[in-house]
């Protein structure tokens, strides 16, 4: 590591996570952030500071070291806001996402056949007619409309219920319930979030049962198939990574359909090169999600000392990945503040990167190619009657998107 | 160019396959694996962005 930083700015450690003006520009405030260097020092709501990792080179060192830990049980381990801890206290952590190796290897080998590249191609042709057919209900209905509810949530929702082998006809149950688990904000917010939580799994927890006396065809299946009756996973466990799986295959792909399609329209000149070439279409996925990085932003906790970019991070202090400011690092990209669908955007840390790389995110680029394609391809004269700064946005601390998004053509 | 992937560490995110496609795949339990034949016509650029694109640094490249 060559690179060193700037000292921490100690007591004047910005107050964290900041708020966005425009939903897919970086927070203001984020500006002056990335002149500290790789890593400083911000301030969470409960007046603790925490390491905020910026540099991108940083950061793709950072992110797979097992010294950093992702437990949200670990006594130290930070949250942005009251909400989420709330959520995550006196309960188990969450599989997959909240634990380290090797349980975290035991969970994550389990579920990788279902999400490899083959299956997700897979599932192309049945993406493409889920997509068709919700532009058809939408075109029917006429305009205007609103593309969240109507195009941006039920595609990834009916995607991952078909993945799962989940009942296509109870998708509705799951829409309104996962955005609570992920995005809900305000008052009362946790409580609905652990309540919506809850009847997910409830409702897998009865699914399993379901399906161990009549199997059916989908990777709830395959579990019961080959990990349950093998006994290398118990029914909790498995509805709980089922559920997982459920609400993380909704909420993160609707906003980044949304967001990329807000994004899309507002640089006209983008959209045009999309138009006129389809091969476009790959690369313009990879620099909307480096773009708009909606992910921002993923905790840790330091378990031991680490020394990086001239400082030292002691064992228990909190570390924030901000994931928007490493995907907007100078030292990474040109002009990084530029929405250029023709540049390589591959470096980007907008599924995360290590261990807890997002599983799904080969599903989520077929969802989005197929999104986008159809969209605009069915309808051409789409346009957002209003601002991007004047739609309704989510808190600062859950998954960036909108929580609405009106169209017309 | 002699390419190994540390095959246990993979956490199946395709990354590889994704960047150099004429070298890498996955196999049915969404585990990387080198297609055959495929580290001879290798080019040296693509699969060096592959190693570094994979999140768990599971690929160890030798030679040019």
């Amino acid at each position: 590591m060559t690179e060193t930083s700037s000292p921490p700015a100690g007591s004047e450690a910005p107050a964290y996570p900041m708020t966005r003006a425009c939903p897919y520009q970086m927070p203001v405030g984020y500006e002056e952030l990335r002149e500290n260097g790789p890593l400083t020092k911000v301030t969470l709501y409960d007046g603790r500071q925490v390491w905020l990792v910026i540099g991108n080179e940083v950061g793709r060192a950072l992110f797979p070291d097992p010294r950093l830990s992702s437990n949200v049980l670990h006594p130290g381990f930070p949250f942005l806001a009251p909400r989420i801890a709330a959520q995550t206290q006196q309960r188990a952590a969450p599989p997959l996402v909240g634990v380290d190796d090797p349980e975290h290897a035991r969970q994550r080998r389990m579920v990788i056949p279902g999400f490899g590249i083959r299956r997700v191609s897979a599932l192309r042709p049945e993406i493409e007619r889920i997509a068709n057919g919700l532009i058809d209900e939408m075109l029917d209905r006429g305009s205007p409309a609103e593309l969240l509810s109507q195009y941006a949530l039920p595609l990834p929702s009916a995607v991952i219920c078909a993945l799962l082998g989940v009942p296509y006809e109870d998708r509705g149950y799951f829409d309104e319930r996962s955005r609570q688990v992920l995005s809900s904000s305000g008052e009362g917010a946790a409580e609905r979030a652990r309540k919506a939580f809850t009847e997910i799994l409830v409702y897998l927890h009865e699914l399993v049962a379901k399906k161990e006396k009549q199997p059916g065809d989908g990777l709830v299946d395959e579990l019961i198939a080959h990990q349950l009756e093998e006994g290398s996973v118990d029914r909790d466990e498995l509805a709980l990574i089922c559920s997982l799986l459920l609400v993380s295959g909704h909420e993160t792909t609707s906003n980044m359909i949304a967001l990329g399609t807000v994004t899309l329209l507002e640089h006209p000149e983008q959209l045009a090169l999309l138009r006129q070439d389809d091969t476009l279409l790959p690369g313009a996925v990879e620099e909307l999600m480096r773009f708009t990085s909606i992910g921002d932003v993923l905790m840790r906790v330091a378990a031991e000392d680490i020394e990086i970019a001239g400082q030292t991070i002691r064992a228990g202090d909190g570390v924030a990945m901000s994931t928007m400011l490493m995907n907007r690092d100078p030292h990474a990209w040109e002009n990084p503040d530029t929405f250029d669908i023709t540049r390589s955007a591959g470096r980007h840390v907008a599924f995360g990167y290590g261990i807890h790389q997002c599983i799904g995110q080969n599903l989520a680029r077929a969802e989005m190619e197929i999104a986008f394609r159809t969209l605009f391809r069915r309808i051409p004269n789409l346009r957002v009657p209003v601002r991007s700064e004047e739609l309704p946005l989510n808190a600062p601390y859950v998954l960036q998107g909108v929580a609405e998004l009106p169209v017309e053509w | 160019m002699e390419i190994s992937i540390a095959t246990e560490r993979c956490i199946g995110a395709a990354m590889c396959a994704l960047t150099a496609p004429e070298v890498f795949t996955q196999d049915d339990d969404g585990v990387s694996r080198l297609l055959p034949g495929g580290a001879e016509g290798a080019h040296g650029t693509s699969v060096r962005e592959a190693a570094r694109a994979c999140p768990v640094q599971a690929i160890t490249l030798r030679g040019d």
